[in-house]
């Protein structure tokens, strides 16, 4: 969400959760847009040229990362994990619990 | 924070592409991909449609960890006695037809993949040495290392051009396969327009664009997965789902009955357990034992071990056990139930033991307590090659530090399966997994309508990669050959002018109902009337329900862009298919321990009278119920090579 304070508020509707299922790297990603075959067709391309795709229909995205699969450039885009399916583990030795 | 922008696709509602063909392709997943290399390699025209893209498309577009039921070199095992164990477990409710070809070609269709480029063994030697490896041919094995018939495959594949759909997708671009992407079908065109004719081509509408597309074909073939979203539709936190894509919710279903096909075990489902959407545990994650990490040891909060058991309770130590049939056991099934075929698993009063305290909750897989060797091939091959695990699972948990030799994933398959509430059970799954109702069809892979073919999910009873590619590939050789047969098609106007108005329709409101909504409600309406509990007064509710839905408030649905048409378009093919599940469910008048079919008014479970096939399909709009025998395919060996005199496989027998 973006900072209101000392700015002008708006209304709009809540945004959709998820908000963000994937995630893409404005440094790495140089606007390619072949992760427009996505399977749900939810990536759509940048009015702007050569900047990373936008996510537009965030809630419909499934996590199957093909996005991330067909992209040639390693890191522009990440999967990112729902957060109330972030799974714990622990060191086998330790005992200490980690959560995704 | 919202993305607004001007459509960034042309717009070109109510222009139409008029395009014939030999062989039209419906859905350009898995089987259709097969279907359409089939089809070209006889040197025939063929078009494929999808509604996303088909270098990814499909339930089987992220990968594929294994290549199931195949007879081969390393195997003594015979096609006949493979399919058994789907027969017993699904209690004689199963495709014995598809299940048997895909066994009898499974193997020749491997090979066919790996020429095309896709890795299929272990040429880097990666697990030399390994129990479940063939040293001579470097073929991995699954489930059972004795009787070596289930492949472990790199249908991910390790960098993207291996991924098998990407194969699959090059090959159908060699041999000039016309692909239309971003095409969702939204009808089949029959001869004179009349239901129950000969299938002489379908429509579509481009959901980026709004263009529609008809297509004229002398045969088709339907493999448009199969539906979900059925019992429950989650609009937002779709979460982590199991196996299949959004975008399968069933068209093929809804399209193919109102053209009059012939469907059965309509009235199949599965209980719901909490794990489609984001409101489930994660559970096809790393810490499933019954699946991916079969066979690897599972701990409780201390540490203590769960055994593993055979079919007949003895405890298995070691995990090499676990791969191996029990004394006097033929071989292992996946997920067989059935005394004859069932794997080894955790002890099955497991949960009883947690209640008297013999084990402490939360359980934990112990990937850094097997060998090397398994965990490797239980986190690169059967987790990281099954479709999308490769980036939500494998890929997100190294990122985050977890190393399978230190840590063990917790499981929350375990924590699922106590006892549900009421209205829990209400919720089903219909396509989300397992086997479910589907097209009936013959020997040719045929529909009981003419010029009407299908292959993979849109089966009945059908299920898994390796049976959706090997019924793709023999779908097309077979509506091939009627191709050279068969007369021009005509399409009706009327028909497609029809279609063109219902499409179209939501485009043109301004207000109504939207697409989520309309599934949202959909879905209660089964859940209410159509559930675990079902009797003739709650489904003839429900059925008038979705009737005055679908009088009422789908003709307000709105769409304001081509997305979200294809959207509206599947809802109203849900609304359908929900129908087809009613009218099945009325028909059967007993219940069903293997359909997981409960009727409070005829509680006789699986009654040796109802011991059949019930089968629907629409005449002039009435909905004709009938009757097949569980076997009505006769004996699959005989049926197939009498089918088949011509085929020559890549196999010498």
């Amino acid at each position: 969400m973006p900072n209101t304070i000392g700015k002008e508020v708006y209304a709009f509707p809540n945004p959709p959760a998820p908000h963000r299922p994937v995630i893409f790297d404005p440094d790495i990603c140089n606007g390619c847009n072949k992760c427009l075959a996505c399977q749900m067709d939810v990536i759509y391309p940048n009015p702007e040229k050569d900047k990373p795709p936008i996510l537009m229909f965030a809630d419909e995205c499934w996590y199957c990362g093909s996005c991330v699969d067909i992209c040639p450039r390693p890191g522009a885009i990440r999967v990112n994990h729902p957060l109330m399916q972030r799974p714990i583990w622990r060191d086998r030795t330790m005992g200490k619990l980690y959560r995704l | 924070m919202f993305p607004f922008m001007r459509w960034p696709y042309p717009i070109r509602y109510d222009l139409e592409s008029d395009l014939t063909t030999d062989v039209l392709v419906l859905g350009g997943g898995i089987a259709g991909c097969w279907a359409a290399i089939s089809v070209a390699k006889r040197g025939m025209k063929v078009v494929v449609v999808d509604k996303a893209d088909v270098v990814i498309s499909g339930a089987g577009g992220a990968g594929c960890d294994h290549w199931l039921n195949t007879p081969n070199p390393c195997s003594k095992l015979t096609a006949e006695e493979i399919v058994e164990w789907e027969c017993r477990t699904n209690g004689g409710y199963y495709n014995g037809l598809s299940r048997y070809i895909a066994a009898r070609e499974s193997y020749d269709t491997l090979l066919e993949l790996e020429k095309m480029g896709a890795k299929v063994r272990d040429t880097e030697d990666e697990f030399k040495g390994a129990a479940f490896r063939d040293e001579k041919t470097k073929f991995l094995f699954a489930y059972d290392y004795e009787n070596k018939f289930n492949f472990r495959v790199w249908g991910a594949g390790t960098k993207h051009e291996e991924n098998f759909k990407v194969v699959l997708y090059n090959e159908c671009k060699r041999l000039g396969v016309e692909i239309h992407n971003r095409v969702q079908v939204t009808s089949l065109l029959t001869e004179g327009g009349e239901q129950g004719a000969r299938v002489v081509g379908a429509t579509g509408v481009n959901i980026r664009t709004g263009e529609f597309f008809v297509f004229k074909a002398k045969a088709t073939i339907i493999c448009l997965s199969r539906p979900q979203r059925i019992w429950r539709f989650v609009s937002e936190l779709s979460g982590l789902p199991p196996t299949r894509p959004h975008t399968c919710i069933g068209n093929g279903h809804a399209i193919a009955w109102r053209a009059g096909a012939e469907f059965t075990l309509m009235e199949k489902s599965i209980t719901y357990h909490g794990w489609t959407d984001a409101q489930g545990y994660p559970c096809v994650h790393a810490q499933n034992a019954e699946s991916s990490a079969h066979g690897c040891t599972m701990v409780d909060a201390n540490g203590k071990e769960v055994p593993w058991v055979d079919r007949d309770g003895r405890v298995l130590k070691t995990v090499a056990e676990r791969f191996r049939p029990a004394p006097g056991q033929k071989y292992l099934g996946e997920r067989a139930t059935n005394y004859e075929h069932r794997l080894p698993g955790l002890i099955p009063d497991l949960m009883e033991r947690v209640r008297k305290g013999d084990f402490t909750l939360p359980f934990y897989v112990d990937l850094p307590g097997i060998s090397e060797e398994e965990r490797r091939v239980i986190w690169n091959m059967m987790i990281k090659q099954e479709g999308k695990y490769k980036w939500t699972t494998v890929d997100t948990f190294e990122r985050a530090g977890f190393d399978p030799a230190k840590h063990q994933p917790q499981n929350y398959d375990l924590m699922v399966k106590g006892p549900v509430n009421w209205w829990q059970e209400q919720y089903r799954r219909f396509g989300e997994g397992g086997d479910c109702g589907g097209l009936v069809v013959d020997w040719n892979l045929r529909t009981n309508l003419e010029g009407l073919y299908s292959a993979g999910d849109q089966l009945f009873a059908s299920n898994y990669h390796y049976h959706a590619a090997t019924t793709g590939r023999y779908a097309g050789r077979k509506a091939a050959d009627y191709v050279l047969r068969v007369s021009e098609p005509v399409i009706t106007r009327r028909q497609v002018d029809d279609e063109k108005t219902r499409v179209y329709a939501s485009l043109k409101r301004e207000d109504g109902v939207g697409w989520k909504e309309l599934n949202a409600a959909s879905a209660m309406i089964m859940s209410k009337y159509c559930g675990n509990y079902k009797n003739e007064e709650l489904m003839k509710i429900g059925l008038w329900s979705l009737r005055k839905m679908e009088e009422e408030d789908a003709l307000t649905a709105y769409s304001s862009d081509p997305h979200k048409l294809g959207r509206t378009l599947d809802v109203l093919d849900i609304i359908t298919i929900c129908q087809m599940i009613i009218h099945a469910s009325m028909a059967r008048k007993a219940s069903s321990k293997f359909l997981n079919f409960h009727r409070l008014d005829y509680p006789e479970v699986d009654p040796p009278k109802w011991h059949k096939f019930i089968t629907i399909r629409q005449e002039k709009g009435r909905v004709i119920v009938g009757e097949l025998p569980t076997d009505f395919w006769g004996p699959p060996k005989e049926n197939y090579e009498a089918h088949n005199r011509d085929y020559v496989g890549l196999v010498k027998e």
